[in-house]
């Protein structure tokens, strides 16, 4: 139903009185405001987070990032009723509500002394999600509700397992082995999609292999260079890392293709703490870069929609042109949920989500966006300048350039800040692997975290008792 | 002396004991930061700064690079016929009006009574192609300007306020460059004829006005739509004759000819002469002079004003043509022209290799070489301008409601095409024409008038279109003419006097 339609029916429903109307007009062109402003308290909150190392504050600031994102949550689900009048919206909104309110509570019960400032930032991220995809179509939205809770109940096992084994650092290169298997089985098996070979189709679900490969290479690369980062073994690791990059490459994902590659030379200049890797590692991925332009078409029509979308508008630039069509005409403050077209876009769910959140809710709300996204970097990073053991550090690094590096990719390539990669907006596009892949991520880094702060724990109380025997054989 | 003794020990004890708890609590320390060092608490803390630094820069160049396309770039980039939501903006905005520069209302949106809207256009066909219609794919300003005329920039206050009372704001209106009445008196000389007239401001670019027979008349347009589209073939009055009609140049193509002869012969081009026998051979190619007429002793000067056929032959074979098709790709032959409404590129096609007969042909503006009504009107305006070339544009400002201006458009050089020299020079053989050659009933006006007639054949049998170019006053150019009468005779004839009495209704007397 469009939004003319469901005002007329309003109208209809109440008799003649048109406060009825008059009402939800402006309900629906005030909300989009007040969305905004919210957003933006919300953003400039991520950031006063960091003055100053109260818990105190820190808990009360973490209470009013959950109160402004259930008002979010609840403005925006109601204008989609409103809207729509369709009474599914109104069954998702409970569901949802229900589930970030059990999650809210349920992950610091079991991550003791987690970063609770992640957290909400994980389940902000995933409600835009479910604005988003809910406004695109219930198909989507049913789908993804199903993953992010099964998921979501899967990651409480992650702190137990950190915890019981603390051995996941001998394995490296098993998880070379699987890794490179589980990206090849895809052209074994694999099928075609969005013109990437990067998907396995078992029965009814389309998985993403190298969403779940990242996490398996970081562990990888984190647990050679933890111990070692002499030039012998940086060789055998940059192989490992090679064959995933080409074998990404092949499969024409891109995207991923990139993502391993950076990850990879941030762990090594990390582990090694020697610039030169960074500086040699631009210099090959530069000289790669080039040489792949040439021998590959589909990295040149990339770079072609990216350079020109205009004179190639009807092939290759379509869907970039599109996506600046959709940010443009939103404006500042968008066109209001529901109001825009950003089904023009073609797959606007997954890789090009963001574009149509800044049509609908506005280009002030995406910039908002790109802030808590650095924000949520930083926490990652705060984690992983905490931690104690290098295995942990290198992963808690490794993974939050994953992260950031990935949205990068997507909002670069939807804004033709850098050619369009085709990867998802990590906890907000539509995609099972991608979301399953992006929580496992948050919750390791949590997991260590928890671990590491136990950890701390013991050994300022090990130090004191020792301390107290000191003194005490001194006296 | 022993109570001395026993204080020094006491000192020195006290000393060891300060020294030893000094050297065990370094040793401690050594040892605290061994063991965190051992347990790698700090190990790689500054290269992870160091990335975070990357990151967040990287990030913040990406936040900039979003406002930037925000602010600047967003308006170009959503106007473009591909965003499929004028729709949705329509739904919300009432279309602008587009202006004449005179004030002239070119076309408005009407709100009936029963709140459809519908697209009115007061002079029916007179402006169709170059304002544009709405409805069965948008062409013209409509276009061009489609998403500026769906924005409001009212105040933003009453902007809310009608949307909290369901009422739709007012769109932008659109101010073009064009003058009414000169576009009337244009589309009335050209009588029943097929043709166009472009008329461009040399200072500015500015198109003044431009006319293009037959058209349509925009109002009915979608009724008339299956006729008009079987009218295509045999008279095209849904082309804009004025930018996309493609016609030989015939004679006016000379001036292109004498200014590159000009430019290469900088010294000797007044010491040219020929003597005009009514006709001439080359290397077996006869050029014939209009009528056979035989023009006699020649000079440069009065080549042109006397548009002598032979002449400008024997001329075009001592050029460089390289270097000519060089001069003519700076006129923007063969090139994108960077102008805002739908044109066709101008043709010039001779090189190295193409043979005698094509080379004198093009020479007197026959062969291969097509040029469009607003092609020629640029060269003029250019040699008007003294050699600078400005880039024509159709579109003055945009206002809003309350008659704020929005925005601007600025007129845009193309930079010196000529030197200021040779320009004044053509400039002067261009008045000759209009003196005392084949344009010479323009030279009652008080001001006077620098031209170029040219007839272009188009078929065997001598039929010929009509041109005429040129600027007015000469001194200080203030308008550019470019007029084509399709299968009418000789420019002179048929061209001219649409010129005119343009000159005469912007110029006066």
């Amino acid at each position: 139903m469009s939004k003319r339609e469901a005002a007329k029916k309003l109208i209809k429903l109440f008799g003649d009185m048109n406060i009825i109307g008059v009402f939800h007009s402006i309900l629906v062109e005030t909300s989009k405001y007040i969305i905004i402003i919210l957003f933006a308290v919300y953003t400039w909150r991520c950031f006063t987070i960091f003055l100053g190392n109260n818990t105190e504050r820190k808990e009360k600031i973490y209470k009013k990032q959950k109160r402004i994102m259930y008002i979010i949550h609840f403005i925006c689900s109601l204008v989609l009723f409103l809207n729509s009048l369709d009474y599914k919206i109104i069954i998702y909104y409970f569901l949802q509500f229900a589930f970030l309110v059990i999650v809210g509570k349920v992950y610091p019960y079991v991550y003791k002394g987690m970063s609770k400032t992640v957290l909400s930032n994980m389940l902000m991220l995933l409600t835009i999600g479910f604005i988003m995809l809910e406004r695109l179509g219930s198909d989507y939205i049913i789908k993804q509700m199903i993953f992010t809770a099964s998921i979501c109940f899967v990651s409480l096992l992650i702190p137990f397992l950190i915890e019981k084994f603390n051995y996941f650092d001998k394995f490296g290169w098993a998880y070379a082995i699987i890794g490179i298997v589980m990206l090849a089985l895809v052209f074994v098996i694999g099928k075609e999609k969005y013109g990437a070979r990067n998907w396995i189709i078992i029965g009814n679900f389309a998985l993403q292999p190298s969403e779940f490969v990242k996490i398996i290479f970081v562990f990888f690369v984190a647990a050679i260079f933890a111990y070692s980062t002499k030039f012998a073994d940086v060789v055998k690791v940059s192989i490992f890392a090679a064959v995933h990059v080409l074998i990404l490459v092949a499969e024409r994902d891109l995207g991923a293709a990139l993502i391993f590659y950076i990850t990879y030379i941030v762990i090594l200049y990390v582990a090694s703490r020697n610039i030169f890797y960074i500086l040699a590692g631009f210099g090959a991925g530069s000289v790669a870069a080039v040489a792949a332009y040439y021998l590959f078409t589909h990295v040149q029509t990339r770079v072609i929609a990216w350079s020109d979308p205009w004179s190639h508008i009807d092939s290759a630039g379509y869907q970039v042109a599109h996506s600046l069509f959709a940010i443009g005409t939103g404006g500042w403050f968008g066109m209001g949920l529901g109001e825009g077209m950003p089904k023009a876009v073609p797959v606007v769910e997954s890789d090009f989500i963001f574009s149509a959140i800044c049509e609908e809710l506005g280009a002030f709300f995406g910039l908002c966006l790109i802030f808590i996204e650095i924000s949520c970097f930083i926490m990652f990073v705060n984690i992983s300048l905490k931690m104690q053991r290098k295995f942990y550090k290198l992963i808690a690094v490794g993974l939050a350039i994953e992260y950031i590096f990935q949205v990068f990719l997507t909002i670069g390539g939807v804004t033709k800040f850098i050619p369009s990669t085709g990867v998802t907006l990590p906890l907000v596009s539509y995609g099972g692997s991608s979301i399953i892949s992006t929580i496992v991520l948050f919750s390791i880094i949590q997991g260590m975290y928890v671990l590491n702060g136990v950890k701390e724990a013991e050994d300022v109380k090990e130090a004191n008792s020792r301390k107290r025997k000191k003194t005490a054989r001194g006296a | 002396m022993l109570k001395r003794q026993i204080a020094e020990k006491g000192k020195k004890l006290q000393e060891e004991h300060n020294s030893e708890t000094l050297f065990s609590r370094i040793a401690d320390k050594i040892k605290e930061i061994s063991a965190i060092d051992s347990n790698m608490g700090k190990y790689g803390n500054v290269q992870i700064v160091m990335v975070t630094y990357a990151v967040v820069v990287v990030f913040l160049c990406m936040a900039g690079y979003l406002v930037y396309f925000m602010i600047n770039d967003s308006s170009e980039v959503i106007n473009n016929p591909y965003n499929k939501r004028r729709n949705i903006l329509a739904e919300r905005v009432v279309r602008g009006s587009i202006y004449s520069a005179d004030g002239k209302t070119l076309a408005k949106t009407v709100t009936e009574s029963d709140g459809t809207e519908k697209r009115v256009y007061p002079y029916n066909d007179i402006f169709c192609h170059v304002v544009g219609r709405m409805s069965n794919s948008m062409t013209g300003v409509e276009m061009s300007q489609c998403y500026p005329l769906l924005t409001s920039h009212s105040n933003p206050f009453k902007q809310l306020a009608n949307t909290f009372r369901s009422e739709k704001n007012k769109g932008d209106n659109v101010y073009t460059t064009l003058n009414a009445g000169l576009q009337q008196v244009a589309y009335n000389a050209l009588g029943n004829y097929k043709g166009a007239v472009v008329a461009i401001e040399p200072s500015t670019g500015k198109v003044l006005a431009m006319v293009s027979k037959p058209g349509y008349d925009p109002n009915t347009v979608s009724y008339e739509w299956d006729n008009l589209i079987e009218n295509e073939n045999s008279n095209s009055p849904l082309l804009n004759r004025a930018t996309q009609g493609l016609y030989p140049p015939g004679s006016t193509f000379k001036i292109m000819v004498a200014m590159e002869y000009i430019m290469e012969n900088p010294s000797s081009y007044k010491k040219y002469s020929y003597k005009c026998m009514g006709s001439d051979s080359f290397d077996g190619n006869v050029i014939n002079c209009y009528g056979h007429e035989s023009h006699g002793e020649l000079d440069l000067d009065h080549s042109l004003a006397k548009s002598c056929n032979a002449a400008f032959a024997d001329i075009g074979m001592s050029l460089d043509i390289n270097s000519f098709k060089k001069l003519c790709s700076k006129f923007m032959f063969n090139k994108e022209l960077p102008v805002k409404f739908e044109y066709n590129r101008s043709k010039f096609l001779l090189d190295n290799k193409s043979d005698i007969a094509e080379c004198v042909q093009t020479m007197i503006g026959q062969g291969k070489t097509t040029i469009t009504p607003l092609q020629n009107a640029l060269i003029t305006a250019t040699i008007a301008n003294k050699g600078e070339m400005m880039i024509p544009y159709v579109v003055d400002h945009t206002e809003n409601e309350t008659n704020d201006i929005v925005k601007t458009y600025q007129p845009i050089s193309n930079g010196q095409i000529i030197s200021k020299k040779t320009a004044n020079i053509i400039g002067k053989f261009m008045e000759s024409v209009a003196l005392y050659g084949t344009g010479s009933s323009l030279n009652s006006f008080s001001y006077r008038v620098a031209g170029k007639t040219g007839s272009a054949e188009f078929d065997s049998e001598g039929n010929s279109h009509a041109w005429f170019i040129g600027y007015a006053p000469a001194k200080n150019p203030k308008i550019a003419i470019s007029v084509i009468v399709e299968s009418a005779g000789t420019g002179s004839q048929y061209a001219v006097p649409v010129a005119k009495e343009m000159f005469r209704e912007y110029l006066g007397n």
